[in-house]
């Protein structure tokens, strides 16, 4: 028996998504006294270094570097079956939630999807993940012979101190693509935002688009993504996929640093996991100081130039 | 391009700014003055997608919801909407995978060319119950799609994924989730509000499902502690702070 691990890339770069999911792996396998085994699919790198996260064998399946869910899950369900598979763990990303429920069904396995704790096998096989975007957590136990859970970002940190991996190269399983991805389009330059560390997010109190500038150069100066609350999206001063919370996407980075945005209950839904809070408002009633752990009530225009400008100092500082 | 037949999941969630609490020693989730609507992503993006699609080529829309009577209210918002007629599986479900293996049982029979659910419900944000439904009837997934157009037997779908998009191509049938962004919210009008009453809902019984998963207790997370205020004339306090307390620059 093993615990297998499914490790996503871009364009062939094992991602952190990855990393932090054979780290979580490991640290299941370890727990059940079993091995660890990483899977990679299509053309990647780095696929070696999966071993200094703590993966005892990585896999690979030469394929297409194009997602097809459909063809990803059979290569996916039959590394499974030969490694005896007891527990198959995926990063909660687009792709890993496109191939969770696929996997579940056809594996009859019991699954829960983007978890935030390691099971506790002392009743059965539990593990928590948060529920009512956010507001609360649930501890779910699974009851299957097979486990499939897939892993929330920025939870597990990723962990190296392992040695690099020899990688093995297992058989691809045939599948007629019913898909044909013609492109893929990446934000340019910028950190993806469901994989950042450190986000800066604006609202409505930016006034308008030619405002943004004034938040871009505070996320040039610490290295953030960049995200913005619903209206803003909606009116376009901001591309759809920087929209969090609870209609968009949730994150849970290390820093959320949220400048004029009110804190409605649906965006607090997509960013009251972040480890710190930063919120820049000028009224002091703004509900998000409730959810804050630090907050400047002042006017965004006038503060948040004099915090880009303290951040630069300080990074030239080190 | 043919008539198309399309299926639309939708489901029922608890209104967004519901006040969220449990009883029952924090084992089940407290009903008591909970408002009830269809989850965004059905109701905004997937259904009206759905309606796009068959002003442009035809056919037909049926909703599915897996639920008691008590989802009837959303199934005849639904039809106000603009699909055609609804069926109700009577069934609590008791995990995604039973309510995928609900829709299944039904559109097995069907032969749908398009499945469409939501992104995720937001109440329990699984994002399971699309590809489920996929794996039973060996069907092609896309998840989160966000644009979707029609050339001759070809759809054209741009998808999210982790910082950016995704253009690919596609023929029927196929399972999609939508996500922000696939359509413009419509609101039922007098005259659909009206037709909505006559539209036939079909109840139908449950398949046998066994549970691989249950809930067995939830919890509130931790509140933050209070606030730390900063004076917005001292920026590098804020960045002291950020960087030797929070240790997160
Ligand atoms: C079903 C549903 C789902 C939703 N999902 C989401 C979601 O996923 N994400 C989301 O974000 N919203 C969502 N919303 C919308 C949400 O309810 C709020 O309307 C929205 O978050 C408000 O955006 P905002 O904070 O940018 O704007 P506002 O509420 O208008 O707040 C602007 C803030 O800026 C401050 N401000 C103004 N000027 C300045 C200045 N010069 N300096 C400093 N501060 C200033 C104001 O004090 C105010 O607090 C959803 C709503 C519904 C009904
Ligand atoms: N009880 C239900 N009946 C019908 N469709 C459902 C039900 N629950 C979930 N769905 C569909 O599945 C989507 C994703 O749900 P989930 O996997 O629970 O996040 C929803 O947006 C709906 O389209």
């Amino acid at each position: 028996m093993s615990i297998l691990v499914y490790a996503e890339h871009l364009d062939g770069t094992c991602k952190k998504a990855a990393f932090e999911a054979v780290t979580y792996a490991r640290k299941v396998a370890d727990e059940m006294s079993l091995p660890c085994i990483a899977l990679t699919i299509g053309d990647v790198g780095n696929a070696g270094e999966l071993g200094t996260y703590g993966a005892d064998r990585v896999l690979h399946a030469a394929a297409n570097n194009h997602f097809d869910g459909q063809h990803h899950a059979k290569q996916i369900a039959h590394a499974a079956t030969e490694v005896n598979a007891k527990v198959i763990i995926l990063s909660h990303t687009s792709t890993g939630k496109a191939l969770a429920g696929r996997l579940a069904v056809m594996l009859d396995a019991g699954l829960a999807s983007g978890v935030n704790s390691l099971p506790d096998l002392s009743t059965g096989f539990r593990v928590k993940r948060s529920v009512y975007s956010g507001k609360a957590v649930a501890t779910y136990e699974l009851s299957s012979d097979m486990q499939v859970l897939s892993v929330m970002g920025n939870t597990f940190p990723a962990q190296a101190n392992g040695t690099l991996a020899q990688v093995e190269q297992v058989e691809s399983v045939q599948h007629e693509s019913r898909i044909t991805v013609q492109s893929v389009n990446k934000a340019d330059g910028s950190v993806p935002l469901p994989e950042a560390d450190l986000v800066v997010s604006g609202g409505r109190g930016f006034k308008g688009p030619e405002n943004w500038d004034i938040l871009l150069q505070l996320a040039e100066a610490l290295g953030a993504a960049t995200a913005c609350s619903r209206p803003v999206a909606d009116s376009g001063w901001r591309p759809h996929h920087e929209h969090v919370g609870q209609t968009g996407v949730a994150i849970r980075p290390n820093l959320y640093i949220a400048i004029g945005i009110s804190g409605a209950i649906q965006h607090l839904g997509g960013v009251n996991n972040s480890k710190t809070i930063v919120v820049i408002n000028k009224d002091p009633e703004a509900p998000f100081f409730k959810a804050a752990d630090y907050g400047v009530v002042g006017d965004l225009f006038e503060v948040v130039p004099k915090l880009t400008a303290a951040v630069k100092a300080y990074k030239e500082g080190v | 391009m043919n008539a198309m037949k399309q299926l639309v999941c939708i489901s029922k969630t608890p209104d967004t700014t519901s006040r969220i609490s449990f009883v029952e020693d924090s084992t089940k989730f407290d009903t008591d003055g909970i408002q009830y609507i269809m989850n965004p992503y059905d109701e905004w993006y997937a259904l009206v997608k759905a309606l796009e699609v068959k002003e442009q080529v035809g056919g037909s829309i049926t909703v599915i919801n897996v639920g008691d009577a008590s989802s009837e209210q959303i199934i005849r918002k639904a039809l106000a909407i603009g699909a055609d007629d609804a069926i109700r599986v009577d069934k609590l479900a008791e995990d995604a995978g039973d309510v995928a293996a609900q829709i299944a049982a039904v559109a097995k029979n069907e032969a749908y060319d398009l499945i469409y659910t939501g992104k995720e419900t937001i109440d329990y944000n699984n994002s399971e119950v699309g590809s489920r439904i996929a794996a039973h009837l060996d069907l092609p997934f896309i998840s989160y799609a966000n644009a979707l157009s029609i050339e001759g037997d070809t759809f054209t779908i741009a998808r999210d994924i982790e910082g950016g998009s995704e253009v690919l191509t596609i023929q029927a049938p196929f399972v999609l989730s939508a996500s922000k962004g696939l359509a413009e919210q419509r609101i039922p009008n007098m005259r659909g509000i009206m037709m909505a009453k006559r539209k036939p809902l079909e109840v139908k019984e449950a398949v046998a499902y066994q549970a691989t998963s249950k809930i067995v207790e939830y919890e509130k997370p931790e509140g933050r502690t209070s606030c730390k205020l900063v004076d917005p004339d001292n920026m590098n306090e804020l960045v002291r702070l950020l960087h030797e307390e929070a240790k997160v620059i």
